[in-house]
């Protein structure tokens, strides 16, 4: 019988309580380890589509009469339109519509960024829109542009109230503790830079809607273009089957699809509008830059008494302040813990989320300041961290929690620090760093599945989810295929469109298989249940293979419908890991070389070990780039994006990448749904950039305290370090 | 418009378009090839690369009119061995720049069909990958002979 609840969801932290219908019996997790399917290496099923050039993205939608839009963007980083004239636009070859500030949601007359949209073109070819773009005439009136985060903050320019928190009593903690350690740390801006850039194309079909987008959320696409547009949200079809990454960027519709939506209605014709590399670069979100005023304080035995963190997010012109605290608050059992976030307002392109937003920089900062700690107490860096160990999320128990084997599995790996530094020389010294990760992942409801088998023993799982590249199509179908007891093979998942499933999670926050899979196993469960119902009508075994009882089908077809259950109430529900990397540093030009990455996670029950170290391999490689290469420049003068191609931003390539050693704990979370699995898509970027500032300092003694580590930014900590040792300070362990 | 004749995968066209119109156009918009990707358009990631002539190339800023040689794309290579080692290795993810890895990887094994690690970096130094699925397309690289 279907029962509604009250539940707790949360996604990249943030935690809102939604009514859930339940409607299965729970099922009982199956046993720990590799099973039939489920834990068994399996190779994508779509693999061969996306190799071949088959697949079809957004990118290669082409429908018939298709029109192509182009976004006229601000050039002023704070400007207001004070007259614009589209008609020299409207008069050139092949432009059929033109719109401008008020007339498709997110075109306004205020740009708050250099990029920021303004009006739009449609035309029957890209470059004739383009062309038509720049024959708009507009009369900007130039206004105040802030830059500076910390200015910001102190003229109350915020994009939301500061968020507090504190427990015990922090003052009184640090005055009684025999060791205090503080350091300023600075995350800069990075950008997702997915290689198919954002875009939509739409259609209209009689009062029906059809959106082809690139997006992680098709669900959240249809409401809110729905929402936006005053539409029945049945009347918004939504599809993406295919999608060329997105990492935390592509979860709205933002103004390209509202663009696309309006100059279809306004020409009778399809309309394409995607970004180019450049307005990505510009216009569609980026990793916020931070600052982080921290301090800690601890017994000289090793016991943290105390954490304090003042964190400033430079969110841009809108957008939302990520939990860069997070770690502060939750990695470490210590009593007396007190954050303030700022919410910073700036004239620069808005922040999107970006794979562990906020807890990819707050760990940063933590965790190089647990290291300082380490070494001003003459504690092993490990044994520190496991002598805080956390055994509750602020008096909330864990679901489940097995950072303690992640310590065990780094063991021999941190044990080669000795010799690693052993193989330095005069120019290259090496060394060896941790740093311990701490994220959500645990996903939640609602979301459904449908399973259908017929006669000739094959299983189609339905579901309006989305696969952003992360292989759900094929865990999806390992899940199905091991609770039906038929071979992998037999199983084809149909997804990416909202006109042809049921409602499934959000691609984002680590959400997919801990929210997809529970309600796929169900749906398997049910079409299984009504299998050996027949079979023992027709005096069989209820174990008869499905193959044998479903052959005797003909036409008819069995349907099973799954949702995913909620997550266990008064449970904090994380994911844990630790990195171990070992790096070399030129002391010479300030060139780090990342050369090994043991990354260690406890995420639950592992349901593809082949497209989970893909996963943990991307996370880390992402990472590094956040870490040594990637910044967004800004103009300090004007405020527009100096780094606006691949070549000025600088993405790891094949060549740097180190040796990457991924490890699971893969005990399934108890509590956790009918799978006991969470995700995997965030949890590698956590640690990594912490990991490699610590193994600096193994290496070379120099504390570096800002992303990039740039070569600049290494010489200058080197220079740093020889200073200190020459005043007689130790400066490092 | 002018005329434009090309080789693609073996089949010849003839085609009119504006001088100036990159290859990966003509590729994508004219012939329906749409396994050759653009996410730059200005050269920078490889995910346009094709063959001419059994050279990588990147179409994006090629100019149509300018290919003097056989174009080989990502159809034109479905069936090579390095297909299978790439999924068999799990060498693709999202998959929008995978095509343009297999055109790069083919045009490497075959002037050298047992590369170093070393010389699978240097080759293939120029085609990025967002979700980092490096480490598995330099074990496909090294397994494509199965």
């Amino acid at each position: 019988m279907a029962r509604l609840i009250r539940t707790e969801k949360e996604v990249e932290g943030r935690f809102e309580e939604v009514w859930l219908v339940v409607e299965e019996d729970p099922l009982e997790q199956w046993p720990e380890g590799p099973l039939a399917v489920v834990g068994r290496a399996a190779p994508r099923q779509d693999g061969a589509l996306r190799v071949r050039g088959e697949a079809r993205y957004t990118a290669d939608i082409k429908l018939p009469g298709m029109l192509h839009a182009a976004v006229l963007r601000s050039p002023h980083a704070h400007a207001r339109v004070r007259r614009i004239d589209l008609a020299p636009a409207l008069a050139l070859p092949g432009v059929r519509a033109a719109i401008g500030p008020g007339e498709a949601h997110g075109l306004e007359e205020e740009a708050g960024w250099a990029g920021a949209p303004v009006a739009a073109v449609a035309a029957d070819s890209f470059a004739q829109a383009r062309a038509a773009v720049e024959a708009v005439d507009v009369e900007w009136e130039e206004l105040e542009v802030v830059l500076d985060p910390e200015e910001a903050v102190r003229r109350g320019l915020v994009t939301g109230d500061e968020r507090r928190s504190e427990r015990g009593d922090v003052d009184r903690a640090f005055a009684g503790a025999d060791v205090v350690v503080e350091a300023i740390y600075r995350t800069q801006t990075v950008l997702h830079n997915s290689l198919e850039t954002h875009q939509a194309t739409c259609e209209w079909q009689g009062d029906t809607l059809h959106v082809y987008i690139s997006t992680q959320y098709i669900w959240g696409i249809r409401q809110e273009v729905a929402q936006t547009l005053g539409l029945p949200e049945d009347k918004v079809r939504v599809v993406c089957e295919f999608m060329g990454g997105g990492f935390g960027a592509k979860n709205s519709p933002d103004e390209y699809t509202f663009v696309a939506a309006e100059l279809a209605k306004r020409t009778g014709r399809p309309v394409r509008c995607a970004l180019t590399r450049r307005e990505e670069h510009t216009s569609a979100g980026n990793r916020n830059s931070t600052i982080q005023r921290l301090r800690a304080a601890a017994r000289s035995d090793g016991t943290i008494v105390a954490l304090d963190g003042e964190f400033t997010n430079s969110v841009g012109w809108s957008g939302w302040s990520a939990p860069t605290e997070g770690p502060m608050r939750a990695l470490y059992a210590c009593e007396n813990v007190r954050t303030v976030t700022h919410a910073a307002q700036l004239n620069t392109p808005p922040m999107k989320a970006f794979r562990a937003p906020g807890f990819a920089e707050g760990t940063f900062g933590l965790e190089c300041l647990i290291e300082e700690l380490a070494a001003r107490l003459d504690i092993d860096p490990l044994e520190l961290r496991r002598s805080n160990y956390a055994e509750s999320n602020e008096g909330t128990p864990f679901s489940s929690k097995n950072l303690e084997d992640c310590y065990r599995m780094a063991e021999p790996h941190w044990e080669r620090r000795h010799e690693v530094r052993a193989r330095s020389d005069s120019v290259w010294k090496r060394g060896v760093g941790m740093a311990s990760q701490i994220w959500y992942g645990g996903g939640g409801p609602p979301s459904y599945a449908w399973v259908r088998l017929g006669s000739d023993g094959r299983a189609t799982v339905v579901t309006a989810m989305q696969d952003i590249g992360t292989g759900t199509r094929t865990a999806m179908a390992q899940i199905a295929a091991e609770e039906l007891r038929v071979p992998l093979e037999n199983v084809d998942v149909v997804l990416g469109d909202s006109a042809r499933g049921p409602y499934a999670s959000i691609s984002a926050g680590s959400s997919t298989t801990p929210s997809m899979g529970p309600a796929v196993r169900a749906a398997a469960a049910d079409a299984r249940e009504q299998i050996e119902d027949i079979a023992e009508q027709r005096g069989l075994p209820r174990d008869t293979s499905v193959e044998e009882v479903v052959g005797l089908l003909e036409e008819s077809q069995i349907l099973g419908k799954g949702a995913r259950g909620p997550n266990p109430t008064g449970m904090s529900v994380l994911t844990f890991g630790v990195h171990v990397v070992e790096v070399a540093v030129d002391v010479e030009t300030g060139e780090v070389r990342v050369e090994r990455v043991a990354a260690i996670h406890d995420v639950g029950r592992i349901v593809n070990p082949l497209g989970a170290s893909s996963q943990v391999e991307g996370g880390v490689i992402q990472g590094i780039g956040h870490t040594l290469s990637e910044e967004r420049l800004l103009d300090p003068e004007t405020g527009r994006v100096l780094t606006t191609s691949l070549d000025a931003y600088r993405m790891p390539t094949i060549a740097d990448v180190p040796e990457i050693v991924c490890e699971f704990v893969d005990k399934p979370d108890e509590h956790l749904t009918n799978l006991g699995s969470k995700g995997l898509g965030e949890p590698p970027i956590v640690p990594i950039a912490a990991a490699i500032a610590n193994a600096i300092r193994d290496a070379t003694g120099a504390e570096v305290h800002e992303l990039p580590i740039s070569r600049e930014e290494m010489l200058r900590a080197l220079r740093e370090a020889a200073k200190k040792e020459r005043r007689g300070a130790p400066a490092a362990v | 418009m002018s005329e434009l004749r090309l080789t693609v995968n073996g089949g010849e066209h003839v085609l009119d378009a504006p001088v100036g119109t990159s290859l990966a156009h003509v590729l994508r918009e004219q012939l329906g090839l749409t396994g050759t990707k653009v996410a730059c358009n200005e050269g920078h990631c490889g995910a346009c690369t094709v063959q001419i002539d059994g050279v990588p190339r990147l179409s994006c800023i090629t100019l149509a009119h300018t290919v003097d040689g056989e174009v080989t794309t990502i159809e034109g290579l479905r069936e090579h061995p390095l297909v299978e080692a790439f999924v068999r290795a799990d060498a693709v993810q999202c998959g929008f720049c995978t095509p343009g890895q297999v055109v790069s990887a083919a045009a490497l094994v075959a002037a050298n069909p047992e590369p170093t690690r070393e010389e699978i970096r240097h080759a293939m130094a120029g085609n990025i990958c967002r979700c980092g699925t490096y480490p598995k397309i330099e074990e496909a690289i090294l397994s494509w002979q199965g």
